[in-house]
């Protein structure tokens, strides 16, 4: 299994054509409380780069960008109860979706752990 | 140079607050907001705001507008643009008021406070510079208006900040609800006279106290080492304000909404009723006979989806509504939104519906505020 990050700071873990997505610890720490994530139905069509899923802070709802093409398999129905998942495991057990990828070329332009660490100590 | 050059603007500096690097050395993270760079969060929104419900939390309000007018006859005077009857306010009590445009419109809401040099008026940082424009234009020359930016403001709020301010100020529970005063604060042999008033914009008990901004520093350490005392961002003073029904200015009142649809009716005090004789006193006295077409209310929502600001609000295919101020509140553990709803369907209990991404959410109308205030008042039991 290899894991890509993005620069909307969303990792991507790849296991042959499934993927499973969700957003990195830094995007979390950049959001704040999560109370409330929309995660995408099983069979959705995702484009890259489209609106894929919704995490709403206390403050402000900020839109997940799919970060490859696919068809979504299953959302993380344990957002619906535990919204706070997302700030407390965010690279694990705070996923959003997991997607069957439809181009896996689109992998080719993430990033992977170091590129995206070096990106993010940029900010 | 064509036209648009010439009238193009230069990018405004962000200005930043007494407290700025104290802020930054307690770990905030900072924002843009009404032109200042502010603190929105230190450890969290909700752990910020369920402290401040509990113990104290101190707010750094600096950007607030901290005005004076003085002169003689500033009461009388003050009463041609707002509502409330000014000029019966006596020495150390203060009201809340509105700004009134001449059609009636609210430019503002603010605090005025009697003090013996005159009115202590404390306006939105937002509009500050826009209020006293207004003001200069519309009150006689004779009124002078001073705009206090040599001071800082904090505000100290939740059930503890009286044990906590007391023990750094002494003296300062003799206050009630909506009472302000002079105290001394610092050692006798250099004391600091600061002014404090019993009120805030949480729902719970506290005070705001105004600082010369060179010992801003110096309040915020003394009042922070107190057990009771974090500080608090803008993220927490919001999600308070909204659980406590409290309108934030810009957002669910504007030039375009008079007092009584802003649900503001009590700001209109009872000789100004009977006289008028205020700035669209006849636009304003009508809605008070009438009842507004519309008006803000509180509206509880169903489910764990928050309903923001913009969306609209909707009986059937009929939109009836919109959502001005809207987000979780922490201590009720549910979105909560407030927004103005015609008068046909803004009975408390009324269902509606308010639309977020395409999706109906069911959203009830319901009273404010959310959480029950707990002020200070005198002649109370508590």
């Amino acid at each position: 299994m290899t894991r890509y990050f993005t620069e909307d700071h969303e990792w991507i873990d790849v296991d042959g054509d499934t993927a499973t997505v969700g957003i990195t610890h830094y995007a979390q720490s950049q959001l704040g409380d999560i109370v409330f994530a929309e995660v995408p139905a099983a069979g959705a069509t995702l484009k890259k780069g489209g609106d894929a899923a919704v995490v709403e802070s206390v403050k402000a709802a900020s839109d997940v960008y799919a970060p490859v093409s696919g068809t979504v398999i299953e959302g993380n129905d344990a957002l619906e109860g535990d919204p706070a998942l997302v700030n407390s495991d965010p690279e694990s057990e705070g996923w959003f979706f997991k997607l069957t990828l439809s181009d896996s070329s689109e992998l080719d332009s993430l990033m992977d752990a170091a590129a995206y660490q070096a990106f993010v100590d940029g900010l | 140079m064509s036209e648009e050059d010439a009238f193009e603007l230069e990018p405004i500096e962000i200005l930043e607050l007494p407290l700025d690097i104290w802020h930054r050395d307690k770990g905030a993270r900072m924002v843009e907001f009404a032109g200042y760079h502010m603190p929105i969060q230190y450890d969290g929104i909700m752990a910020e705001h369920i402290w401040t419900r509990e113990n104290a939390g101190l707010f750094d309000v600096s950007h607030m507008g901290q005005l004076m007018l003085t002169g003689d006859g500033a009461a009388e005077a003050l009463e041609a643009l707002v509502p409330g009857d000014i000029s019966a306010l006596k020495e150390g009590k203060m009201r809340y008021s509105l700004l009134l445009s001449e059609d009636g419109g609210v430019l503002d809401d603010m605090m005025i406070t009697a003090v013996p040099m005159g009115l202590y008026v404390v306006v939105n940082g937002a509009v500050k510079w826009d209020d006293m424009g207004y003001l200069r234009e519309y009150l006689p020359d004779e009124i002078t208006i001073n705009n206090m930016e040599d001071r800082a403001l904090l505000a100290l709020q939740g059930p503890k900040a009286v044990d906590a301010l007391k023990r750094v100020v002494p003296g300062v529970d003799a206050l009630y609800f909506m009472e302000a005063g002079s105290f001394f604060w610092g050692p006798k042999t250099d004391p600091e006279p600061l002014w404090i008033s019993r009120s805030g914009y949480t729902g719970e008990d506290g005070f705001e106290i105004s600082v010369p901004a060179s010992r801003a520093k110096a309040l915020a350490d003394q009042l922070c080492a107190q057990p009771e005392v974090k500080p608090i961002g803008l993220g927490a003073r919001d999600s308070l304000r909204l659980e406590a029904g409290l309108p934030l200015y810009g957002h669910d009142m504007n030039p375009d909404v008079e007092p009584v649809e802003a649900n503001a009716a009590f700001a209109i005090s009872k000789r100004r009723r009977a006289e008028g004789g205020f700035a669209g006193s006849e636009r304003i006295l009508n809605a008070l006979a009438n009842g507004p077409s519309r008006k803000l209310v509180g509206l509880s929502v169903e489910g764990k989806m928050p309903v923001r600001e913009g969306a609209p609000i909707f009986v059937g295919e009929a939109q009836v509504g919109v959502i001005t101020s809207g987000g979780f509140g922490p201590s009720i553990g549910a979105p909560i939104a407030m927004g103005y709803v015609d008068a046909a369907h803004n009975a408390v209990d009324t269902p509606l519906e308010a639309e977020v991404r395409g999706k109906r959410v069911s959203i009830t109308v319901a009273n404010l505020p959310f959480i029950p205030h707990h002020y200070h008042r005198k002649g109370a039991s508590t």
